[in-house]
């Protein structure tokens, strides 16, 4: 594993020169921003997998999470573990990358090569830090639509994405209906909760109470607040996961030694998982972007914009949708899912919605869920047929 | 897996295409119609409207392995709740809505159907009719609740919590001011009881019945 320092570099450089396809908008092409900033210039980091069709209709856009980024199928440049999402997208996966075009692109406010807080501001020559602008995730999905036009991509088969990325999806379907045939948009929310905003603050508290964050300015003084971050994904982990995976997997097993030591080194498993996923992620995320992109699903709340009717943000689409929960996930639980399936039947859309059942908690769409698997391979199926996309005729 | 209850068994229906009731409710409905069908099991009767008759079809279903299973069928099924769910839907929002053999499992049928009735432009209603001679034969002689083939299940096992016969179909239309278009009733065998027979006949013969409803100035 890289050293502190090396993979500090490692992550900047990602930052600035990533290793993935770029597309850089200028000045001429501002990107207007919720909350009134028109930014640019812009750069957008992305990767793509698979071939675009003549007709350029078997685009599949997939969106990442908080902690995701472009990497989606190929090994990543700075852990060289394979892409978070190789379980479902590849050659024969679910999303078949020998049927479909897959673009993912790095979020806006994200530290992978998308204009982020790391980025450098072309104004000043320096990192951004806390002068980069709050994003929405309505942004996000703005700029990811900037990537398309420039792509030549007129409307999406399908986009998909967990979590945040399934944030960003149904904010596609809201924003761009005539854009999307399909959306799947699995374990996630129409508006982020009280609980989880709670959860965020906790975390963004423990970045900005590290001295090595210096009030954002970190990356302009050479230093790097490793230990708060360290915290936040600690903290943010434990979400991710269940009480009954977290039991299965460590219960109360001691680490490394017969018996309890009587002080506050890691005597349990359970807490030496944690420190080890604090310290690697470090490794590979940027902590301003971590409060950019929390921030974003805090202030995202669909209905919001619709008098707080959710069916009224939906009204006369044309779009598929499969939403998809699981039964042991309690940061977005099933519930919240539901309440978007109700406001789609509601809005008179063509919407099918499984509940996994799992006791993996949030994390079990990034896992090996078969059922997850049949679910997506038949809703995409049935959609290339109804699309009428080359090869799908004869879909079993 | 864990065997679902069946609400009906279709193995006993003695047709090599399946359900012949859900053949019969599928010819009912005109070719590129918007389709609801409440209780729509492993979907059988989605897909037979989606492959042969070009029709937008969704479906609820109590059941998440029968919704996950229709998913991965490419059906648009959520997993719902006939007799809490159909609120959401807005007022004719389909052309026909379909309870294939739920409306005996649903714990407020008269809500239900008068349901299917606001969201759709038409409703069609297949249940077993508990007026059959053989039920009442089985009533009669052993003073027991009636199992046979189609309802293999003791009273304590069934779904089916709220059995009713032809006649009393008919006077719950009544009731909700419904209007009943069509009436189809088929015996043991499978085979369509003539149409013009009495109702009197039809509640004896018929081993189950399929209503077409319409709300009355609809």
């Amino acid at each position: 594993m890289a050293t502190g320092l090396d993979s500090r570099a490692a992550a900047s450089t990602q930052t600035d020169d990533p290793d993935s396809q770029v597309v850089r908008f200028g000045p001429d092409a501002p990107l207007t921003l919720d909350c009134g900033v028109s930014f640019a210039p812009l750069t957008i980091a992305y990767q793509t997998y698979g071939r675009l069709d003549d007709d350029k209709a078997n685009a599949v856009l997939v969106t990442h999470a908080l902690t995701g980024d472009q990497h989606v199928a190929n090994d990543h440049p700075i852990t060289g573990k394979p892409g978070w999402w190789d379980l479902m997208v590849g050659p024969g996966k679910p999303v078949d990358t020998d049927r479909y075009f897959v673009i993912c692109a790095n979020v806006l406010g994200g530290c992978m090569g998308t204009s982020g807080p790391g980025s450098v501001d072309p104004e000043t020559g320096k990192p951004y830090g806390l002068d980069f602008p709050v994003v929405t995730i309505r942004d996000m999905v703005r700029s990811q639509a900037m990537l398309l036009d420039h792509l030549g991509i007129e409307t999406l088969f399908c986009a998909i994405g967990g979590s945040m990325g399934g944030m960003q999806v149904l904010e596609w379907a809201v924003s761009y209906p005539d854009r999307v045939f399909s959306v799947i948009p699995i374990a996630t929310a129409a508006r982020h909760t009280s609980q989880n905003i709670a959860f965020h603050e906790v975390g963004r508290q423990a970045v900005m109470a590290d001295p090595d964050w210096r009030s954002g300015r970190y990356l302009l003084e050479g230093t790097n607040p490793k230990k708060g971050l360290a915290v936040a994904r600690m903290a943010a982990h434990i979400t991710y996961l269940s009480d009954e995976a977290l039991h299965r997997k460590f219960g109360r097993n001691l680490q490394d030694r017969e018996a309890i030591t009587f002080g506050f080194d890691a005597d349990f498993q359970i807490e030496s998982y944690l420190r080890h996923q604090g310290m690697t992620f470090v490794d590979r995320f940027d902590a301003n972007a971590y409060l950019y992109l929390t921030r974003a699903m805090d202030y995202f709340d669909i209905a919001a914009d619709y008098d707080g009717q959710l069916a009224s943000a939906f009204l006369g689409t044309p779009t598929r949708f499969c939403i998809v929960s699981f039964t042991s996930d309690w940061l977005f639980p099933t519930e919240g899912n539901r309440q978007i399936v109700h406001a789609l039947n509601a809005a008179g859309a063509r919407v099918s919605f499984v509940e996994i059942e799992t006791d993996r908690g949030h994390d079990a769409f990034l896992l090996d869920e078969p059922e997850l698997f049949g679910a997506i391979r038949g809703f995409l199926d049935s959609a290339a047929r109804a699309r009428g996309l080359a090869g799908h005729e004869a879909a079993p | 897996m864990t065997v679902q209850s069946p609400r009906y068994n279709d193995m006993a229906a003695g047709s090599q295409t399946g359900r012949i009731d859900l053949l019969l409710v599928a010819g009912m409905i005109e070719p590129g119609s918007r389709v609801l069908d409440v209780g729509c099991e492993d979907g059988a009767l989605l897909q037979i409207l989606e492959d042969r008759y070009d029709i937008d079809g969704r479906g609820i279903e109590l059941s998440q392995r029968n919704v996950n299973e229709c998913v991965a069928k490419g059906l648009a099924v959520v997993q719902g709740d006939a007799d809490r769910d159909l609120t959401d839907y807005p007022d004719n929002a389909f052309d026909y809505v379909i309870l294939s053999q739920t409306v005996q499992a649903t714990r407020n049928p008269r809500a239900v159907v008068e349901e299917i009735l606001r969201i759709g432009r038409r409703g069609i209603v297949s249940f077993p009719n508990f007026g059959h001679w053989r039920m009442r034969w089985q009533l009669m002689t052993r003073g027991r609740m009636p199992v046979t083939e189609h309802l293999p299940m003791s009273w304590y096992d069934t779904p089916n919590i709220h059995f009713c016969t032809i006649r009393d179909f008919v006077m719950m239309a009544e009731e909700i001011g419904a209007r009943i278009e069509r009436t189809v009733a088929l015996d043991a065998r499978g085979n369509r009881l003539d149409g013009n027979a009495s109702l009197r006949r039809l509640n004896l013969y018929g081993e189950q019945a399929i209503f077409v409803l319409a709300r009355n100035g609809a």
